[in-house]
């Protein structure tokens, strides 16, 4: 059985019971590669066009991604679909997200917008829409966000009511920034029945009263559409209704998790597309009659990016490897039950929210320092980097802001507590008699020793923040928004850590020491500015939470839980780079 | 129709090449089916889509191969033949190559096989006519064109950038030019049925060929990188001195005058 979601806090995790990008299969390769070599070969060339609006072109490429298959991965098969394992699925994101604004149409169009039907449609509404949705003839958008309610999605205003036949829902309002509304064929659209029960319903765009209003000037991601969704007295079918009335909340939520899901899996994708192009940009610009990317400040910024690259990349992938286990665990009568698979990615609504908002951090500190490896080349347009630095900025908002995904980590740590799901509390008083007898500790010599006690004290550290916090505030936690976002902040760091040390491990037990330098050179400098980083937090944390002698001795156990000899991270990521210069790629 | 099409596994086009030791270094290296066998793969495909009949490709090479050989299973291909040489050869040349798949095919009903123009690793270009040697068909080289008509074959073929007719007959053995037709990306379902497609794996013994029979013809002596290029130089000054000194470097430094 796959682990628990969230149970990595608490547990300690071996190398073996973790997936990792090395462990592909052939088949999951080529699959990847059919991604790679259709967006390189048939979207990249059309890019120009549709960062101006030109979506004539997105329509025939996604046709012609229907062709290929690359529409089909996570619908079933009695339904025109494929049903791909979830590795091949995640696979198809992260390649497909090299193609900017495009892939937000691919993504909008095969995850929030037609898997709400895949989980949740009954056997009519599978059979009408999936099959042509699967193959391109129609495409899908998804509709939740109003110009009142963001966050806040259970605070829509659009309405449905029931006409006096009751045969059509009569839908009132508007959606606002709907991904792919200048083409897509069928909608799903929330709005509460009679201004109460939140409900789904699946809009086509032919029924009366249903219109887009203008496309919208975004800041990035130009090349998807994105319109207002006008529905004026909206004939809606009552056959229509996706799911149960006044349930709508369910599918919003689990189609969320999905979409923070996919979307860390595509930052990782686009992030070694902007290292690539800045590592390619740095080899071939001379200064000072040398290449840039022989100077040091310039290796300084190839090891820092693509250590965390490497550490966000493990994560997901775990998190991915999770759901593929979970999922293919279930029985053929479950994998059909929307609900039971619903359930499955519930399970790891934590590793979904840290993969959404670190990854698209990490994608933005990469982007950021692509430009600036670009210097003022980074500044025009005709430049890759510049397009992709104006792209990753919505990853931070859309799909949940950052700030939303942050406050859900230790919310939805405490809702398992109490459920009894995750021993949390236990081993958090555990970890407090632990503290008085507590000795500073002495890594062993070998190969990772000096992480892998890095990995141990930091989740000792995000526990003991943790259980302080809860202790402190009880109900009122939820107010202490910046100490909840510390404490997702450390979880974070020890997913991430602990995923670059058990990755790397796993691989040098695959094959030696020697053919993984690279990798443990990206493990010793994330863990070692991860830590850094985690001291920080806890130190914030504990000073606002604590005060007084026990403030005084809580840093003491900071102190001995942070101790260690730090390395040389400069001489680090100098080698990191050397090796980067050498394959001009992110390599691993 | 019976197509056969003669692939080779190579190095990546986007691959650094670094050598060590006398040998190319393959760590870590991507591998790709030969940009021109791909062409040879397509044009097989199609050719079957239009005649019916059935393609097999076939590689002499180790266990990596197969990757190549799925992926032209992928693309539409019926069936894949590696004969795996790897324990029976230390090395070989393009006899060995051309001898190999020579004594598979004489047997074989073979109405047209298909090759790349050239692979981009060795680009001898000499493996396919061996093979239309050894079976004793006529060949064309570098097409960018094919025609079949029952057993009339129309062929544009590429001569160093102009282009020529050609009327022959099956049995035919063909190398791919670019141009000829833009291989497709495998689909995600023909990934799938790949899986399922035969793959034939045969030694040397299996063809009743022994070492000795196949042994190379030649010896690599060294393997080198080009010369580096160094830096260009632009010349200033007086246009007339500019002359001057350029033919004096001609003469001086490069020797070319």
């Amino acid at each position: 059985m796959a682990a628990k979601g969230g149970s990595f806090l608490i547990e300690e995790v071996e190398a073996n019971a973790i997936f990792t990008p090395e462990d592909f299969s052939d088949e999951q390769k080529m699959i990847a590669k059919t991604t790679e070599e259709y967006v390189m070969g048939s979207v990249m060339p059309e890019v120009p066009y549709l960062e101006k609006h030109e979506f004539d072109r997105s329509v025939k490429l996604l046709q012609e991604a229907g062709e290929l298959g690359l529409l089909a991965a996570d619908v079933p098969e009695e339904y025109g679909g494929l049903n791909l394992d979830k590795v091949s699925s995640a696979l198809i994101a992260e390649k497909m997200a090299v193609a900017g604004g495009f892939s937000i149409s691919h993504g909008a169009h095969v995850g929030i917008g037609s898997l709400p039907i895949v989980l949740f449609g009954n056997e009519k509404q599978k059979e009408t829409y999936l099959p042509d949705l699967a193959d391109g003839t129609r495409f899908a958008a998804y509709a939740l966000t109003e110009p009142g309610s963001g966050s806040d999605a259970l605070g829509a205003k659009t309405t449905a009511r029931l006409n006096e036949a009751g045969t059509h829902y009569v839908l009132n309002g508007e959606k606002q920034w709907i991904t792919n509304s200048a083409f897509a064929d069928v909608f799903t659209v929330y709005a509460k029945i009679d201004g109460e029960q939140f409900s789904a319903f699946i809009v086509e765009k032919g029924y009366p009263g249903v219109s887009t209003g203008a496309e919208e000037e975004k800041m990035g991601i130009k090349s998807s559409s994105t319109r207002t969704l006008i529905l004026s007295d909206a004939e809606v079918p009552v056959e229509n209704l996706l799911g149960e009335a006044g349930r709508g909340h369910v599918i919003a939520f689990n189609i969320l998790n999905i979409g923070r899901y996919k979307l860390g899996v595509g930052t990782v994708g686009s992030a070694k597309r902007a290292l690539d192009i800045s590592l390619k940009y740095a080899a071939e610009r001379k200064q000072f009659k040398t290449s840039i990317a022989n100077f040091n400040l310039i290796k300084e910024k190839f090891g820092t990016m693509s250590s965390k690259l490497y550490a966000a990349e493990s994560a997901i992938y775990r998190t991915v490897g999770y759901f593929e286990e979970r999922m293919s665990a279930l029985s053929e009568e479950e994998q059909k039950d929307g609900k039971a698979i619903a359930a499955s990615i519930a399970e790891y609504a934590i590793e979904c929210s840290l993969g959404k908002f670190f990854g698209s951090e990490v994608l933005d500190y990469i982007v950021d320092e692509g430009v600036q490896i670009h210097g003022g080349y980074g500044f025009m347009e005709e430049y890759e980097i510049a397009r992709m630095y104006r792209d990753s900025r919505i990853n931070r908002i859309f799909e949940g802001t950052n700030e939303i995904n942050r406050l859900l980590v230790p919310g939805t740590f405490v809702k398992k507590a109490f459920k009894g799901e995750l021993p949390l509390f236990e081993k958090a008083k555990e970890l407090q008699g632990e503290l008085m007898t507590l000795m500073p500790e002495e890594p062993g010599g070998e190969l990772l020793a000096q992480e892998k006690m890095l990995v141990k004290n930091a989740k000792k550290i995000a526990l003991l923040a943790a259980g302080l916090a809860v202790q402190k505030y009880g109900k009122g936690l939820e107010a202490e928004q910046e100490v909840l976002a510390n404490i997702a902040d450390l979880v974070n760091l020890v997913y991430a850590m602990e995923s670059a040390v058990l990755r790397t491990e796993k691989a040098i037990a695959v094959s030696g020491e020697e053919k993984n330098k690279q990798k443990v050179l990206y493990t010793q400098i994330f863990c070692q500015e991860a830590f850094n980083e985690i001291e920080v937090h806890a130190k914030e944390t504990l000073v606002a939470i604590e005060s007084g002698d026990s403030l005084r001795m809580m840093m003491s156990v900071l102190r001995k839980l942070g101790r260690h000899t730090p390395i040389n991270v400069i001489a680090k990521k100098r080698e990191a780079a050397d090796r980067l210069n050498e394959s001009l790629k992110y390599v691993v | 129709m019976n197509l056969y099409v003669l692939l080779k596994r190579t190095f990546d086009t986007e691959e650094k090449i670094s050598i060590s030791g006398g040998r190319i270094q393959e760590d870590g290296a991507e591998f790709i089916i030969n940009p021109y066998d791909e062409y040879a793969v397509e044009e097989a495909i199609q050719l079957r889509d239009e005649h019916g009949g059935e393609v097999t490709v076939i590689t002499v090479g180790s266990d990596e191969s197969e990757k190549q050989l799925r992926t032209a299973l992928a693309m539409g291909a019926d069936k894949a033949v590696l004969i795996n040489s790897e324990e029976d050869l230390d090395e070989g040349d393009q006899y060995t190559t051309a001898k190999i798949l020579t004594q598979y095919l004489k047997d074989k009903e073979v109405d047209l096989i298909l090759a790349g123009n050239v692979a981009i690793d060795g680009g001898s270009g000499q493996v396919g006519p061996r093979v239309a040697e050894g079976l004793g068909i006529p060949y064309v080289t570098t097409i960018t064109d094919i025609e079949v008509n029952g057993s009339d074959v129309s062929i544009t073929r590429d001569v160093e950038g102009d282009s020529e007719k050609i009327s022959t007959s099956l049995p035919l053995l063909v190398t791919c030019q670019q141009g000829l037709n833009e291989p497709r990306y495998p689909s995600l379902p023909g990934i799938m049925k790949a899986k399922k497609k035969p793959l034939e794996e045969l030694e040397l013994d299996d063809l009743d060929l022994e070492e000795a029979d196949v042994a190379s013809k030649t010896k690599t002596i060294d393997i080198f990188m080009p010369p580096e290029k160094a830096a260009g130089r632009v010349l200033e000054g007086d246009l007339s001195d500019q002359v001057k000194e350029l033919a004096g470097l001609l003469r001086s430094e490069a020797k070319v005058i």
